[in-house]
């Protein structure tokens, strides 16, 4: 197969490449690494525009420090968006430090070369920080401990660290003190740092234990600061009016002598953009948000606008559905030699094509920042998973240097991907710069609407060839949508074998761990989405629409040859080839699938005879990327009523494998909200493109899952030590194939477009075989 | 519209604001009173996330005028517990209710006085009443859970205390 190239963003940390350094700063002592080989994710493409700033001088970047009084202070540089991220970071380095967990603190960062790769998405953070912050840990215990042995007049190899102490015999001096005391500079070469053992799991103290997350108590008594909670001396208010596409739009006219009976309205400026972020937009000032709202609604603006202000969700699916029917076109992510010849030679062949609409984000803080300049750099204060994409872009925009614009960092009011695009950081920035004091830039929901960054509507065709006994021998999948790392980040684009470039993450998933025989899967980019719209990462990205296919497809394929689904997915998952997996990330491969997908069905009653018009239907999924699997199976519990087409979820069963779990609750946390946005997103979202826009702009016609939607969730992990890897994501792409195979079995209905609504079963129904 | 001052009790103290009385009270109480912990998010009164106390009863801030609270005694989730510990507010930090936390000061203000009207309540109820508060992140299940070990623990004070 032409193997896909990892994502060099993906990559892990990798402090063998670095040396490791302990030093005192002012009383305190500091863990981290030489900025000389700041290579803080490796493989991030060559001039990176940070690399080029990174000094050789003899100074640490901070991973963590201890100070005389023994408080750790950890320095997060993932944004904080409900996944706890600083709480299971925290733990990963006091375990191995054997600290006190009562004297840990967290601090969330700023955007700053020194910390490398700025990015919280793709599930990434616990899996990139595991090993590089636990030998950072290790290695100031070993610190500690040494110079403690010192301190105390005894031998190292007596001494012992254990909840911030290091102790021998009876004795022991407290961490805090050591650093007040003692001489604890050092420094590791990478080769030394390397082979510092990490703790067996089962001297684990921390790690796999619950323990209450540190962002949580502000998160209940409103004392918690988001971005839209940031308040600069002498800040004004400004709310955009928003061009009606998001390109191709130029303003012709402003007029706003409506908006000057507003009391408290300042002024209207088109902005101008050479970053090309958000062009033909205009912001409206006031003195108060309520002022610049209301000025907003009464300021009229003429836009000249291009193609795309015509474009429907019908032209973007029927754009897709050329490029699939044309064999030549797109990316061949996966293309093993046979295919032809096994589909020309089958028993039986099987096509099916599966379609989504388009999914807003609606994170529940609509997107705002407020920015000014003082001192000669530019602050940017706002809530954003992606700082290192965005600065480059900022500088664009405003026309100076990144080491002159910085990004302070607040809790986000969920990012779901949305805030990996920092777009809106764009217009803040230039609404600032414009007026010469700072500017906090608020958006209505439907401002924010308008500018998301939606999940692109898909259409994919897939393909499976049976040999005799029904035996799989060749599987095709064809993929078309917007893809969003071409318009948000287009240096993360990755090549197939010919060179040709496609958006990884729009296609993960796809090139999946069941054996098929002769596997073809081929990218495609839907231009015209790209042209008119910004695709975006929505929680799960490209998997959110390719395991909606594949596991409706698996289905499928298994009634096609009359097998049960659960047992034909099984027989497929037999870990042979390259699906038996790798060290350190897929230890066992397939089989892992396996396990997951045999225990839920055991758990969920498969097989058991339902009530008439309920059904349970199955999905797997190893998360997106193959070098980063959580192995993770669903079954869904559905009653279809009938007469109405109306579907009622009665219960989700999931079972996940995710490798070791540092925070186990935190854990169970990400799969149930995980889950619930699957089962959202296939009964109760969705939007569709109307005249270049999104159609829906509010919660009167976007409708989300709500508490009475909620059904039973059990959730179980599998034990395991294996490397930690992802949960944000993966629950998210199999409670809409479970529940479209759920329906089947309850119904004989077959759906294949998401959102699953009431009137599309009803055709369904009237289409059963 | 006029911009006479309009006085309202803020969390059991009163307060004067310069807002034009047609402001939207969410506004007046983030930006002119500086209390952030109740958060804007749909400004149609459909998610909840705004959600105060006018006179103990849920009421939707961004759609309420702040004149229309004058005189009124209002509370917001920075006033609900002067220490932070009101039941609610334990339950919802030993179950770790909250993931990104935006919509949570909302959903404990509804939740409220939703253990007001129903000390003790069905599931049915909670439907019924949460129906309006929309958690992005879906922590649905956990708030359920700690709805029910709050009023369970109410409950008990209030036979036993």
């Amino acid at each position: 197969m032409d193997s896909k190239p990892g994502h060099g963003l993906r990559g892990s940390y990798d402090p063998s490449r670095r040396g490791f350094l302990i030093a005192m700063l002012g009383a305190s002592v500091t863990f981290g690494f030489a900025r000389s080989s700041l290579a803080a994710v490796k493989g991030i493409a060559s001039g990176a525009q940070w690399s080029s700033r990174v000094s050789e001088l003899f100074e640490p970047t901070i991973w963590y420090s201890i100070d005389p009084g023994g408080e750790v202070t950890v320095n997060i540089t993932r944004a904080e968006m409900g996944q706890h991220v600083g709480t299971a970071l925290a733990r990963i380095v006091a375990d191995e430090l054997e600290a006190d967990w009562g004297k840990v603190r967290i601090i969330t960062v700023d955007s700053d070369p020194k910390w490398g790769e700025m990015v919280t998405g793709g599930s990434w953070s616990v899996w990139q920080s595991f090993p590089v912050l636990s030998r950072a840990g290790a290695a100031g215990r070993l610190a500690l401990v040494e110079e403690g042995a010192r301190l105390l007049g005894v031998s190292k190899e007596s001494c012992t660290g254990f909840k911030g102490s290091v102790h021998a015999d009876g004795r022991s001096i407290s961490y805090g003190d050591i650093v007040a005391r003692g001489n604890l500079r050092r420094i590791y070469t990478a080769k030394q740092l390397n082979e510092i053992p990490i703790k067996a799991p089962t001297h684990r103290r921390l790690i796999g234990r619950d323990t209450l997350a540190l962002d949580v108590p502000s998160k209940v008594n409103g004392k918690g600061r988001y971005g839209i909670d940031a308040v600069i001396e002498g800040m004004i208010y400004a709310r955009p009016k928003v061009p009606p596409t998001r390109y191709d739009s130029k303003v012709v006219s402003i007029d706003d002598s409506a908006a000057k009976h507003v009391p408290g309205y300042i002024q209207c400026v088109a902005l101008d953009d050479p970053s090309g972020t958000a062009p033909g937009w205009v912001m409206v000032y006031a003195d108060s948000f309520t002022a610049a709202n209301r000025a907003a609604d009464l300021v009229k603006v003429k836009w000249n606008s291009g193609e795309a202000a015509h474009v429907s969700e019908l032209d973007l699916q029927r754009r897709g559905a050329e490029l699939i029917a044309d064999p030549n076109g797109g990316a061949l992510v996966v293309n093993d030699p046979g295919v032809d010849t096994a589909f020309s030679s089958a028993e039986q062949k099987l096509e099916r094509t599966y379609t989504t609409s388009t999914v807003m984000h609606f994170a529940l803080e609509p997107i705002n920042a407020t920015a000014f300049e003082k001192n000669g750099v530019f602050e940017i204060h706002t809530g954003n998973q992606w700082q290192t994409a965005i600065l480059p872009v900022l500088a664009k925009a405003l026309g100076r240097s990144q080491d002159k614009i910085v990004l302070r960092s607040y809790l986000l009011g969920g990012g779901f991907g949305r805030r990996l695009d920092g777009d809106y950081a764009v217009p803040a920035a230039l609404a600032a710069k414009a007026v010469g004091r700072p500017v906090k830039m608020v958006c209505t929901r439907a401002d924010d609407m308008r500018f998301d960054c939606p999940r692109s509507p898909s259409i994919q065709t897939l393909r499976m060839a049976f040999g005799d006994g029904g035996k799989v021998t060749a599987m095709e999948h064809h993929a078309a949508a917007g893809w969003p790392t071409a318009a948000i980040n287009p240096k993360f684009m990755l090549k197939d074998g010919r060179g040709v470039p496609f958006d990884g993450f729009a296609i993960s998933g796809a090139d999946h761990w069941y054996t098929v025989g002769a596997q073809r899967v081929r990218a495609l980019c839907n231009d015209l989405a790209n042209r008119s719209f910004r695709p975006g990462y929505l929680r799960s990205v490209g998997a959110g629409w390719t395991n909606w296919a594949l596991e409706s497809f698996m289905d499928e394929a298994a009634h096609a040859i009359t097998m049960d689904p659960v047992q034909f997915r099984l027989g497929l998952l037999d870990g042979v080839g390259r699906n038996s997996g790798s060290a350190p990330n897929a230890v066992g491969g397939a089989h892992r699938q396996a396990a997951v997908l045999a225990r839920v069905a055991e758990k969920a009653g498969w097989g058991s005879s339902m009530p008439g018009g309920t059904g349970l239907g199955v999905a797997t999924t190893f998360g997106q990327e193959r070098d980063m699997p959580t192995w993770l199976a669903c079954v869904a519990r559905v009653r279809v009523d009938l007469r109405t087409g109306r579907v009622t979820v009665e219960k989700l069963t999931l079972v996940v494998d995710a490798g070791t779990l540092i925070q186990p609750d935190g854990a169970a946390a990400q799969v149930e909200g995980a889950a619930l946005w699957g089962l959202s997103m296939a009964l109760h979202e969705g939007s569709e493109f109307v005249n270049g826009q999104p159609k829906d702009t509010n919660l009167d016609t976007y409708t989300l899952l709500r508490m009475g939607d909620v059904p039973e969730v059990e959730i179980e992990f599998l034990p395991s030590t294996a490397t930690p890897v992802g949960l944000g994501e993966p629950a998210t792409t199999v409670v809409a194939p479970a529940i479209g195979n759920a329906i089947f079995a309850a119904s004989g209905a077959r759906v294949r477009h998401l959102p699953i609504r009431p009137k599309a079963v009803l055709e369904a129904l009237a289409h059963r075989a | 519209m006029t911009t006479d001052k309009t006085t309202f009790n803020l969390n059991g103290r009163s307060v004067s604001v310069q807002s034009p009385s047609d402001a939207p009270l969410l506004w007046v109480i983030r930006d002119e009173l500086g209390l952030t912990g109740t958060k804007f998010g749909c400004g149609i009164g459909m998610c909840g996330a705004c959600t105060v106390h006018v006179e103990g009863r849920a009421t939707r801030s961004c759609i309420t005028s702040v004149g229309a609270v004058a005189g009124a005694n209002v509370m917001t989730i920075e006033g609900l517990d002067p220490e932070g510990r009101h039941p609610l507010q334990i339950a919802w930090l030993e179950l770790q209710v909250p993931q990104c936390g935006y919509c949570q000061s909302g959903q404990i203000m509804q939740a409220a006085t939703l253990l007001k009207d129903y000390p003790n309540p069905t599931d049915q109820d909670i439907n019924a009443v949460m129906a309006g508060s929309l958690c992005r992140c879906m922590t649905y299940l956990r708030i359920r859970k700690a709805i029910k070990l709050a009023a369970g623990r109410m409950q008990e004070g209030a036979t036993h205390g």
